[in-house]
Order: C-alpha cells, then structure tokens, then sequence
C-alpha cells in the first residue's frame, strides 16, 4: 500500500512538470528551478511535511523534496543553533545530495566519452 | 519546391512530430511514479540496515544519482528519457543527468573551463535558487519565532 502512494503521488508529481513542458515550452532547466523552489515554499508554510509522511519516496525523490530537505534542515537549524542556522541548515541537510551529484558527475566525464547525439 | 513563407509554414506544421499530450502524461506517470516507488524501497532496505532516517534518505538518493550518472555515461539515459519525458526528469534521475551530461560533453574543453564550470549549467541554477529560497525562508522563521519569544534573543 506504501509503495502504491508513493508511486501515485511521485506520478502525479511527474505529470504536473509533463503538462507544463508541453504546454508552455518551459524548459527542463527551468522546470527544475521551478520544483526545488516549491518545495522549499510548500516545506516553509507546513504542506510538504504531511505529504512526506503520505507518500515516502513518493514526496522525497522528485525534486521537490530536494527543496523540503533544504527547508526542513534551515528550520531544525534554528530551532537548534538559533540565527546561524539561516546560512547553515540548508545546505548541510542537502550536503549528501550535491556531493554525490558533482562527484560521480565529475567522475564521469573522466570515465565516459560524450557520445554523438542521435 | 516553392518554399515560400506560408508554403514552409504549412509543409513544417504537417511534419512537425506531435506531441500527445495524453500519451507524454501517461507514460511520465508511469516511468515517475515507478522511479519513486523504487526509491521508496531503497530507502525501507536502508532503514532496515539500521540507518537513520536522515541517513537513508541521503543514501537513496546518491544510489538514484550514481544510477542516472551511469547510464548518462552509457548513452542509455537520453534514449529512455525520450519516451518518460517528465517521469525521468522530475525524479532526483534529472538533475543527476544534467549534471553528468553537461561534464561529459564538455569534457574536450579541460578539466576547469570546461568540466569544473559547465557541470552547473544545470545544477547551478537549481542550487542558487533553492538554496536561497532556503535562506530566505530561514530569515523569516527567524523572525517570526524572535517576535513570537517577545524580542530578538
């Protein structure tokens, strides 16, 4: 039942970038930015939390929980360490994100040839 | 051919690829909501090693990244992603991609020109901006908890 809630709701989640690449010719860039900054929004006013709880992997692995994880971790940061927390919380909770991205990224373009576009 | 500007216009219109929506929507839920029901597995499997949550979370998402980084590498991920559109893309999958595909193929530019400045072609907007919407929200739940305590502590 778990996994059929975090299926509907990460769908649901794909469907919306999906209409919204279609219809306005947004770039995926773009749509990204967009993604991350709603979900710090949606983390900040207390809506992505309950939908963390709902849908596991559902909430937390499209980027939007990205954004979440940045939002939740200012908060436990002030609420721990006071003002400093404002330009340390965030980036310390999404700290294992960003790194395994640059690195295996980085690592990649060593490895890898980049192949003609088909 | 006379290809004239309303000629063109027309013959391009009728062999321009459609883009169904219904069909693109069907398909990003699909392959979306499949990517997020196997990361909602991981991540159990790491709980249940005994991993915090935090943790797990962390660790679900790196095994999602080196995952979308290698099959960037391989080539195989541009060749999925044609058909999942969105359902590969909103998934933590997309920004592994954009950040392996943009240092890879500017790899022949050099390791610092090149790699070190173009991998955020991508991954730097998204982190610029949620990282400041993160501390915009930080200044103001600063505030409102220091006005809420009856004064800045």
């Amino acid at each position: 039942m778990e996994y059929l809630q975090a299926f509907l709701v990460g769908g649901a989640l794909c469907v919306l970038a999906q209409v919204l690449i279609d219809k306005t010719k947004m770039s995926p860039g773009r749509i990204l930015v967009i993604y991350v900054v709603a979900g710090v929004a949606l983390g900040a006013v207390g809506l992505y939390g309950p939908l963390v709880e709902f849908a596991g992997g559902g909430a937390t692995v499209p980027l939007t929980g990205f954004g979440y994880l940045i939002s939740k971790g200012v908060k436990d940061a002030i609420d721990a360490e006071g003002a400093v927390g404002i330009l340390k919380g965030g980036v310390s909770a999404a700290a294992g994100g960003i790194t395994a991205a640059l690195f295996f990224g980085a690592m990649a373009s060593l490895v890898f040839k980049s192949k003609p576009k088909r | 051919m006379n290809t004239d500007g309303k000629t063109y216009k027309k013959y391009a219109a009728a062999r321009a690829k459609k883009s169904p929506l219904l069909k693109n929507c069907a398909m990003a839920f699909v392959s979306g909501g499949a990517i997020c029901a196997a990361g909602h597995g991981l991540r159990r499997l790491f709980t249940y090693a005994g991993l915090s949550d935090d943790n797990a979370g962390m660790l679900t998402s790196s095994a999602l990244i080196l995952i979308a980084v290698l099959l960037t590498g391989f080539g195989v991920f541009d060749s999925i992603a044609k058909h999942t559109g969105a359902g590969t893309l909103v998934p933590i999958t997309g920004f592994a991609n954009a950040v392996a595909s943009s240092a890879i193929d500017s790899r022949t530019e050099g390791l610092v020109p090149g790699v070190g400045a173009k991998i955020f072609t991508v991954a730097g907007p998204v982190l610029v901006w949620g990282i400041s919407a993160g501390a915009a929200y930080g200044i103001a739940y600063y505030l409102v908890c220091a006005a809420a305590k009856g004064g800045v502590s």
